[in-house]
Protein backbone atom coordinates (compact mmCIF):
# COMPACT_ATOMS: atom_id res chain seq x y z
CA UNK A 1 0.00 0.00 0.00
CA UNK A 2 1.55 3.23 -1.14
CA UNK A 3 -1.19 5.56 -0.02
CA UNK A 4 0.02 8.31 2.36
CA UNK A 5 -2.56 9.51 4.82
CA UNK A 6 -2.85 13.24 5.13
CA UNK A 7 -5.10 14.44 7.88
CA UNK A 8 -3.62 17.96 7.88
CA UNK A 9 -5.81 19.12 5.01
CA UNK A 10 -8.89 18.02 6.92
CA UNK A 11 -7.64 19.55 10.15
CA UNK A 12 -7.10 22.85 8.32
CA UNK A 13 -10.85 23.10 7.81
CA UNK A 14 -11.85 21.78 11.22
CA UNK A 15 -13.78 25.00 11.92
CA UNK A 16 -16.04 24.20 8.96
CA UNK A 17 -16.67 20.75 10.41
CA UNK A 18 -17.38 22.08 13.91
CA UNK A 19 -19.83 24.55 12.40
CA UNK A 20 -21.40 21.56 10.63
CA UNK A 21 -21.75 19.81 14.01
CA UNK A 22 -23.62 22.81 15.39
CA UNK A 23 -25.88 22.95 12.34
CA UNK A 24 -26.61 19.24 12.63
CA UNK A 25 -27.48 19.68 16.32
CA UNK A 26 -29.68 22.68 15.59
CA UNK A 27 -31.49 20.86 12.80
CA UNK A 28 -32.06 17.84 15.03
CA UNK A 29 -33.27 19.88 18.00
CA UNK A 30 -35.81 21.90 15.99
CA UNK A 31 -37.18 18.90 14.14
CA UNK A 32 -37.01 16.74 17.29
CA UNK A 33 -39.17 19.24 19.21
CA UNK A 34 -41.66 19.40 16.33
CA UNK A 35 -41.63 15.60 16.10
CA UNK A 36 -42.53 15.37 19.80
CA UNK A 37 -45.48 17.72 19.29
CA UNK A 38 -46.68 15.73 16.27
CA UNK A 39 -46.23 12.50 18.21
CA UNK A 40 -48.27 13.64 21.21
CA UNK A 41 -51.10 14.86 18.95
CA UNK A 42 -51.07 11.70 16.83
CA UNK A 43 -51.00 9.36 19.81
CA UNK A 44 -53.88 11.31 21.38
CA UNK A 45 -55.87 11.01 18.13
CA UNK A 46 -55.09 7.32 17.87
CA UNK A 47 -56.47 6.77 21.34
CA UNK A 48 -59.40 9.18 21.46
CA UNK A 49 -60.26 10.16 17.89
CA UNK A 50 -63.28 9.06 15.88
CA UNK A 51 -62.91 6.01 13.66
CA UNK A 52 -61.79 7.82 10.45
CA UNK A 53 -59.39 9.98 12.45
CA UNK A 54 -57.88 6.88 14.05
CA UNK A 55 -57.51 5.29 10.65
CA UNK A 56 -55.85 8.42 9.23
CA UNK A 57 -53.41 8.62 12.15
CA UNK A 58 -52.55 4.93 11.80
CA UNK A 59 -52.06 5.29 8.02
CA UNK A 60 -49.65 8.17 8.59
CA UNK A 61 -47.59 6.15 11.06
CA UNK A 62 -47.52 3.01 8.90
CA UNK A 63 -46.59 4.85 5.70
CA UNK A 64 -43.74 6.75 7.34
CA UNK A 65 -42.41 3.70 9.18
CA UNK A 66 -42.38 1.51 6.09
CA UNK A 67 -40.72 3.80 3.53
CA UNK A 68 -37.10 5.06 3.54
CA UNK A 69 -36.39 8.58 4.75
CA UNK A 70 -34.44 9.29 1.56
CA UNK A 71 -37.59 8.76 -0.53
CA UNK A 72 -39.68 10.82 1.91
CA UNK A 73 -37.32 13.78 1.67
CA UNK A 74 -37.25 13.46 -2.14
CA UNK A 75 -41.05 13.57 -2.24
CA UNK A 76 -41.12 16.63 0.01
CA UNK A 77 -38.35 18.50 -1.77
CA UNK A 78 -38.73 17.41 -5.41
CA UNK A 79 -42.30 16.10 -5.51
CA UNK A 80 -44.41 18.61 -3.63
CA UNK A 81 -43.50 21.62 -5.84
CA UNK A 82 -45.65 19.88 -8.50
CA UNK A 83 -48.59 20.55 -6.17
CA UNK A 84 -47.47 24.13 -5.64
CA UNK A 85 -45.87 23.51 -2.23
CA UNK A 86 -42.31 24.76 -2.37
CA UNK A 87 -39.73 24.62 0.42
CA UNK A 88 -36.15 25.81 0.58
CA UNK A 89 -33.78 22.93 1.48
CA UNK A 90 -33.54 23.82 5.20
CA UNK A 91 -37.31 23.96 5.66
CA UNK A 92 -37.80 20.77 3.66
CA UNK A 93 -35.24 19.05 5.91
CA UNK A 94 -36.96 20.21 9.11
CA UNK A 95 -40.41 19.25 7.77
CA UNK A 96 -39.15 15.85 6.59
CA UNK A 97 -37.32 15.03 9.82
CA UNK A 98 -40.26 16.19 11.97
CA UNK A 99 -42.78 14.12 10.01
CA UNK A 100 -40.47 11.11 10.08
CA UNK A 101 -39.56 11.41 13.76
CA UNK A 102 -43.19 12.12 14.67
CA UNK A 103 -44.33 8.75 13.36
CA UNK A 104 -41.71 6.77 15.28
CA UNK A 105 -42.10 8.80 18.45
CA UNK A 106 -45.89 8.43 18.40
CA UNK A 107 -45.44 4.65 18.53
CA UNK A 108 -43.19 5.09 21.56
CA UNK A 109 -45.66 7.41 23.30
CA UNK A 110 -48.53 5.04 22.52
CA UNK A 111 -46.56 2.29 24.26
CA UNK A 112 -46.10 4.65 27.22
CA UNK A 113 -49.81 5.46 27.36
CA UNK A 114 -50.59 1.76 27.29
CA UNK A 115 -48.24 1.36 30.25
CA UNK A 116 -50.42 3.65 32.42
CA UNK A 117 -53.10 1.51 34.09
CA UNK A 118 -56.59 1.95 32.66
CA UNK A 119 -57.94 2.52 36.18
CA UNK A 120 -56.13 5.88 36.36
CA UNK A 121 -57.98 7.01 33.28
CA UNK A 122 -61.31 5.94 34.75
CA UNK A 123 -60.46 7.56 38.08
CA UNK A 124 -59.79 10.81 36.26
CA UNK A 125 -63.12 10.63 34.46
CA UNK A 126 -64.86 9.82 37.75
CA UNK A 127 -63.44 13.09 39.14
CA UNK A 128 -65.35 14.85 36.34
CA UNK A 129 -62.24 15.77 34.35
CA UNK A 130 -62.73 15.98 30.60
CA UNK A 131 -60.81 13.38 28.52
CA UNK A 132 -58.37 16.11 27.47
CA UNK A 133 -57.77 17.06 31.11
CA UNK A 134 -57.24 13.42 32.08
CA UNK A 135 -54.72 13.15 29.26
CA UNK A 136 -52.97 16.37 30.30
CA UNK A 137 -52.92 15.96 34.10
CA UNK A 138 -53.09 12.21 34.73
CA UNK A 139 -51.71 10.25 31.81
CA UNK A 140 -48.96 12.20 30.11
CA UNK A 141 -46.37 12.60 32.90
CA UNK A 142 -46.10 8.96 34.00
CA UNK A 143 -46.30 7.98 30.34
CA UNK A 144 -43.39 10.33 29.55
CA UNK A 145 -41.37 8.90 32.41
CA UNK A 146 -41.92 5.42 31.04
CA UNK A 147 -40.93 6.40 27.50
CA UNK A 148 -38.11 8.86 28.25
CA UNK A 149 -35.23 6.44 27.53
CA UNK A 150 -36.82 5.36 24.24
CA UNK A 151 -37.37 8.99 23.25
CA UNK A 152 -33.71 9.67 23.99
CA UNK A 153 -32.59 6.95 21.59
CA UNK A 154 -35.15 8.15 19.07
CA UNK A 155 -33.57 11.61 19.25
CA UNK A 156 -30.17 10.10 18.52
CA UNK A 157 -31.63 8.14 15.61
CA UNK A 158 -33.04 11.41 14.29
CA UNK A 159 -29.59 12.97 14.60
CA UNK A 160 -28.08 10.12 12.59
CA UNK A 161 -30.90 10.31 10.04
CA UNK A 162 -30.27 14.03 9.59
CA UNK A 163 -27.07 13.19 7.69
CA UNK A 164 -29.31 12.09 4.81
CA UNK A 165 -30.60 15.63 4.21
CA UNK A 166 -27.18 16.41 2.75
CA UNK A 167 -28.59 14.82 -0.41
CA UNK A 168 -30.86 17.87 -0.87
CA UNK A 169 -27.87 20.13 -0.12
CA UNK A 170 -28.75 21.30 3.39
CA UNK A 171 -25.89 22.81 5.35
CA UNK A 172 -24.94 20.30 8.03
CA UNK A 173 -22.06 18.04 9.02
CA UNK A 174 -22.27 15.57 6.13
CA UNK A 175 -22.63 18.42 3.66
CA UNK A 176 -19.55 20.10 5.15
CA UNK A 177 -17.67 16.81 4.75
CA UNK A 178 -18.65 16.55 1.10
CA UNK A 179 -17.59 20.13 0.55
CA UNK A 180 -14.14 19.52 2.02
CA UNK A 181 -13.81 16.24 0.12
CA UNK A 182 -14.58 17.91 -3.19
CA UNK A 183 -11.82 20.43 -2.57
CA UNK A 184 -9.12 18.20 -1.11
CA UNK A 185 -9.89 14.76 -2.67
CA UNK A 186 -8.92 13.29 0.71
CA UNK A 187 -12.11 11.21 0.87
CA UNK A 188 -11.01 8.63 3.42
CA UNK A 189 -9.52 11.15 5.84
CA UNK A 190 -12.55 13.47 5.67
CA UNK A 191 -15.11 10.74 6.28
CA UNK A 192 -12.97 9.15 8.98
CA UNK A 193 -12.83 12.41 10.95
CA UNK A 194 -16.51 13.14 10.38
CA UNK A 195 -17.53 9.65 11.49
CA UNK A 196 -15.58 10.22 14.70
CA UNK A 197 -17.33 13.60 15.13
CA UNK A 198 -20.74 11.94 14.77
CA UNK A 199 -19.70 9.29 17.28
CA UNK A 200 -18.60 11.99 19.73
CA UNK A 201 -21.88 13.90 19.31
CA UNK A 202 -24.03 10.82 19.91
CA UNK A 203 -21.98 9.82 22.97
CA UNK A 204 -22.31 13.34 24.43
CA UNK A 205 -26.01 13.62 23.63
CA UNK A 206 -26.82 10.24 25.15
CA UNK A 207 -24.80 11.24 28.23
CA UNK A 208 -26.86 14.43 28.54
CA UNK A 209 -30.09 12.45 28.19
CA UNK A 210 -28.99 10.07 30.95
CA UNK A 211 -28.17 12.87 33.39
CA UNK A 212 -31.45 14.67 32.67
CA UNK A 213 -33.29 11.43 33.40
CA UNK A 214 -31.49 11.10 36.71
CA UNK A 215 -32.39 14.71 37.60
CA UNK A 216 -35.99 14.94 36.42
CA UNK A 217 -37.60 11.55 36.58
CA UNK A 218 -36.41 10.24 39.92
CA UNK A 219 -38.96 8.39 42.03
CA UNK A 220 -40.86 9.62 43.93
CA UNK A 221 -41.76 12.82 42.16
CA UNK B 1 -36.56 14.88 -24.86
CA UNK B 2 -38.96 14.39 -22.00
CA UNK B 3 -40.12 10.81 -21.70
CA UNK B 4 -43.61 9.80 -20.65
CA UNK B 5 -44.27 7.72 -17.56
CA UNK B 6 -45.19 4.44 -19.24
CA UNK B 7 -45.16 0.72 -18.59
CA UNK B 8 -41.44 0.74 -19.39
CA UNK B 9 -40.83 2.99 -16.39
CA UNK B 10 -42.74 0.54 -14.21
CA UNK B 11 -40.57 -2.30 -15.50
CA UNK B 12 -37.47 -0.23 -14.76
CA UNK B 13 -38.68 0.31 -11.20
CA UNK B 14 -39.15 -3.45 -10.90
CA UNK B 15 -35.46 -3.98 -11.73
CA UNK B 16 -34.79 -1.59 -8.86
CA UNK B 17 -37.01 -3.67 -6.58
CA UNK B 18 -34.98 -6.72 -7.54
CA UNK B 19 -31.66 -5.00 -6.77
CA UNK B 20 -32.96 -3.72 -3.43
CA UNK B 21 -34.19 -7.18 -2.45
CA UNK B 22 -30.92 -8.84 -3.47
CA UNK B 23 -28.78 -6.38 -1.54
CA UNK B 24 -31.02 -6.62 1.54
CA UNK B 25 -31.11 -10.39 1.45
CA UNK B 26 -27.35 -10.74 0.99
CA UNK B 27 -26.64 -8.30 3.80
CA UNK B 28 -29.20 -9.97 6.06
CA UNK B 29 -27.90 -13.51 5.53
CA UNK B 30 -24.22 -12.55 5.86
CA UNK B 31 -25.13 -10.26 8.75
CA UNK B 32 -26.80 -13.18 10.53
CA UNK B 33 -23.50 -15.09 10.50
CA UNK B 34 -21.56 -12.06 11.76
CA UNK B 35 -24.30 -11.15 14.21
CA UNK B 36 -24.28 -14.62 15.74
CA UNK B 37 -20.51 -14.43 16.26
CA UNK B 38 -20.88 -11.00 17.86
CA UNK B 39 -23.80 -12.01 20.07
CA UNK B 40 -21.90 -15.06 21.32
CA UNK B 41 -18.79 -12.96 22.00
CA UNK B 42 -20.86 -10.36 23.85
CA UNK B 43 -22.44 -13.07 25.99
CA UNK B 44 -19.15 -14.90 26.63
CA UNK B 45 -16.99 -14.61 29.72
CA UNK B 46 -13.93 -13.49 27.78
CA UNK B 47 -13.47 -9.86 28.78
CA UNK B 48 -11.28 -8.50 25.91
CA UNK B 49 -13.60 -10.14 23.38
CA UNK B 50 -16.58 -8.49 25.06
CA UNK B 51 -14.94 -5.06 24.95
CA UNK B 52 -13.94 -5.34 21.30
CA UNK B 53 -17.38 -6.45 20.14
CA UNK B 54 -19.07 -3.86 22.34
CA UNK B 55 -16.95 -1.13 20.72
CA UNK B 56 -17.84 -2.52 17.29
CA UNK B 57 -21.55 -2.31 18.10
CA UNK B 58 -21.23 1.23 19.52
CA UNK B 59 -19.37 2.34 16.42
CA UNK B 60 -22.14 1.18 14.10
CA UNK B 61 -25.01 2.33 16.31
CA UNK B 62 -23.47 5.73 17.00
CA UNK B 63 -22.66 6.84 13.46
CA UNK B 64 -24.91 7.54 10.47
CA UNK B 65 -25.34 4.72 7.97
CA UNK B 66 -24.40 7.18 5.23
CA UNK B 67 -20.97 7.78 6.86
CA UNK B 68 -20.47 4.02 7.20
CA UNK B 69 -21.16 3.64 3.49
CA UNK B 70 -18.73 6.39 2.49
CA UNK B 71 -16.07 5.09 4.83
CA UNK B 72 -16.35 1.47 3.63
CA UNK B 73 -16.40 2.64 0.01
CA UNK B 74 -13.19 4.63 0.36
CA UNK B 75 -11.48 2.10 2.64
CA UNK B 76 -12.04 -0.62 0.05
CA UNK B 77 -10.55 1.71 -2.54
CA UNK B 78 -7.48 2.29 -0.35
CA UNK B 79 -7.03 -1.43 0.17
CA UNK B 80 -6.87 -1.83 -3.60
CA UNK B 81 -10.16 -3.66 -4.17
CA UNK B 82 -12.07 -3.03 -7.34
CA UNK B 83 -14.17 0.00 -6.61
CA UNK B 84 -17.78 -0.56 -7.50
CA UNK B 85 -20.93 0.41 -5.70
CA UNK B 86 -22.25 -3.14 -5.34
CA UNK B 87 -19.12 -4.42 -3.52
CA UNK B 88 -19.02 -1.43 -1.20
CA UNK B 89 -22.73 -1.63 -0.43
CA UNK B 90 -22.64 -5.39 0.16
CA UNK B 91 -19.67 -5.14 2.55
CA UNK B 92 -21.06 -2.10 4.36
CA UNK B 93 -24.56 -3.45 4.91
CA UNK B 94 -23.16 -6.80 6.03
CA UNK B 95 -21.01 -5.09 8.69
CA UNK B 96 -23.95 -2.86 9.65
CA UNK B 97 -26.36 -5.80 9.96
CA UNK B 98 -23.81 -7.82 11.98
CA UNK B 99 -23.60 -5.05 14.57
CA UNK B 100 -27.35 -4.57 14.95
CA UNK B 101 -28.26 -8.27 14.86
CA UNK B 102 -25.44 -8.94 17.33
CA UNK B 103 -26.93 -6.44 19.75
CA UNK B 104 -30.50 -7.74 19.31
CA UNK B 105 -29.41 -11.35 19.82
CA UNK B 106 -27.22 -10.52 22.80
CA UNK B 107 -30.34 -9.09 24.42
CA UNK B 108 -32.37 -12.19 23.71
CA UNK B 109 -29.60 -14.54 24.89
CA UNK B 110 -29.63 -12.62 28.18
CA UNK B 111 -33.42 -12.83 28.27
CA UNK B 112 -33.24 -16.64 28.43
CA UNK B 113 -33.72 -17.52 32.12
CA UNK B 114 -30.49 -18.04 34.05
CA UNK B 115 -31.66 -21.48 35.19
CA UNK B 116 -31.50 -22.75 31.63
CA UNK B 117 -27.73 -22.07 31.54
CA UNK B 118 -27.26 -23.72 34.90
CA UNK B 119 -29.42 -26.71 33.98
CA UNK B 120 -27.46 -27.23 30.75
CA UNK B 121 -24.20 -26.92 32.69
CA UNK B 122 -25.29 -29.40 35.32
CA UNK B 123 -26.06 -31.90 32.55
CA UNK B 124 -22.36 -31.44 31.70
CA UNK B 125 -23.11 -30.14 28.23
CA UNK B 126 -20.13 -28.46 26.58
CA UNK B 127 -20.19 -24.86 25.34
CA UNK B 128 -21.46 -25.64 21.85
CA UNK B 129 -24.10 -28.12 22.95
CA UNK B 130 -25.21 -25.68 25.66
CA UNK B 131 -25.51 -22.78 23.26
CA UNK B 132 -26.79 -24.41 20.11
CA UNK B 133 -29.12 -27.00 21.63
CA UNK B 134 -30.45 -25.22 24.72
CA UNK B 135 -29.98 -21.45 24.75
CA UNK B 136 -30.06 -20.29 21.13
CA UNK B 137 -33.32 -22.02 20.13
CA UNK B 138 -35.07 -20.22 22.99
CA UNK B 139 -33.26 -16.93 22.32
CA UNK B 140 -34.22 -17.18 18.65
CA UNK B 141 -37.92 -17.24 19.51
CA UNK B 142 -37.55 -14.22 21.80
CA UNK B 143 -35.56 -12.28 19.20
CA UNK B 144 -37.84 -12.95 16.22
CA UNK B 145 -40.01 -9.77 16.34
CA UNK B 146 -36.98 -7.49 16.76
CA UNK B 147 -35.03 -9.37 14.08
CA UNK B 148 -37.80 -8.89 11.53
CA UNK B 149 -38.13 -5.26 12.64
CA UNK B 150 -34.45 -4.85 11.86
CA UNK B 151 -34.90 -6.47 8.44
CA UNK B 152 -37.40 -3.68 7.66
CA UNK B 153 -34.83 -1.10 8.81
CA UNK B 154 -32.21 -2.76 6.62
CA UNK B 155 -34.41 -2.74 3.50
CA UNK B 156 -35.13 0.95 4.03
CA UNK B 157 -31.44 1.56 4.74
CA UNK B 158 -30.36 0.09 1.41
CA UNK B 159 -31.93 3.16 -0.22
CA UNK B 160 -28.79 5.03 0.86
CA UNK B 161 -26.72 2.85 -1.47
CA UNK B 162 -28.20 5.00 -4.24
CA UNK B 163 -26.08 7.89 -2.96
CA UNK B 164 -22.85 6.00 -3.72
CA UNK B 165 -24.30 5.10 -7.11
CA UNK B 166 -25.72 1.61 -6.68
CA UNK B 167 -28.75 1.30 -8.92
CA UNK B 168 -31.53 0.09 -6.64
CA UNK B 169 -35.11 1.16 -6.03
CA UNK B 170 -34.52 4.72 -4.82
CA UNK B 171 -32.01 5.30 -7.61
CA UNK B 172 -34.43 4.15 -10.31
CA UNK B 173 -36.87 6.69 -8.87
CA UNK B 174 -34.32 9.49 -9.26
CA UNK B 175 -33.47 8.42 -12.80
CA UNK B 176 -37.13 8.27 -13.86
CA UNK B 177 -37.85 11.56 -12.11
CA UNK B 178 -35.02 13.19 -14.06
CA UNK B 179 -36.19 11.66 -17.34
CA UNK B 180 -39.91 12.32 -17.10
CA UNK B 181 -39.98 15.50 -14.99
CA UNK B 182 -42.70 13.87 -12.89
CA UNK B 183 -40.94 13.63 -9.49
CA UNK B 184 -44.12 13.26 -7.45
CA UNK B 185 -45.30 10.30 -9.53
CA UNK B 186 -41.86 8.67 -9.75
CA UNK B 187 -41.05 8.91 -6.05
CA UNK B 188 -44.67 8.09 -5.17
CA UNK B 189 -44.43 4.80 -7.05
CA UNK B 190 -41.03 4.09 -5.46
CA UNK B 191 -42.42 4.81 -2.00
CA UNK B 192 -45.37 2.51 -2.73
CA UNK B 193 -42.96 -0.23 -3.79
CA UNK B 194 -40.97 0.11 -0.52
CA UNK B 195 -44.23 0.10 1.40
CA UNK B 196 -45.37 -3.07 -0.37
CA UNK B 197 -42.11 -4.80 0.64
CA UNK B 198 -41.87 -3.52 4.20
CA UNK B 199 -45.44 -3.37 5.46
CA UNK B 200 -46.14 -7.14 5.44
CA UNK B 201 -42.90 -7.68 7.35
CA UNK B 202 -43.86 -5.00 9.91
CA UNK B 203 -47.29 -6.57 10.36
CA UNK B 204 -45.69 -9.99 10.85
CA UNK B 205 -43.28 -8.57 13.40
CA UNK B 206 -45.99 -6.87 15.46
CA UNK B 207 -48.18 -9.99 15.23
CA UNK B 208 -45.33 -12.08 16.68
CA UNK B 209 -44.77 -9.49 19.38
CA UNK B 210 -48.44 -9.50 20.41
CA UNK B 211 -48.58 -13.28 20.41
CA UNK B 212 -45.48 -13.50 22.57
CA UNK B 213 -46.66 -10.95 25.14
CA UNK B 214 -49.91 -12.88 25.42
CA UNK B 215 -48.04 -16.14 26.05
CA UNK B 216 -46.40 -14.75 29.16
Amino acid sequence: MTYRFDFDIVMASIDLLLLGCLQTLKLTMISGALALVIAVIVSYLRQRGSRPVKLAARTYVEIIRNTPFLVQIFIIYFGLPALGIRFDPETAAVVGLAINGGAYTSEIIRGGIDSVPKGQFEAGLALALTPLQVFRYVIIVPALRAVYPAIGSQFILLLLTSSIVSSISVNELTQAAQHIESQSFRSFEVYFIVTLLYLAITLIVSGVFRSVFKLCFRYPT
Amino acid sequence: MIREFTFNEVLFILTGVQATLMLSLLAFVCGMVGGLAIALSRASSNQPLRYVTSAYIELFRGTPLLMQLFLVYFTLALMGFELNAWNAAAVCFTLHASAFLGEIWRGSIEAVPRGQFEAARSLSLGYFARMFRVILPQAFRISLPATIGFLVQLIKGTSLASIIGFQELARTGTIISNGTYRPLLAFGVVAAAYFAICWPLSLWSSYLERRMSRGR
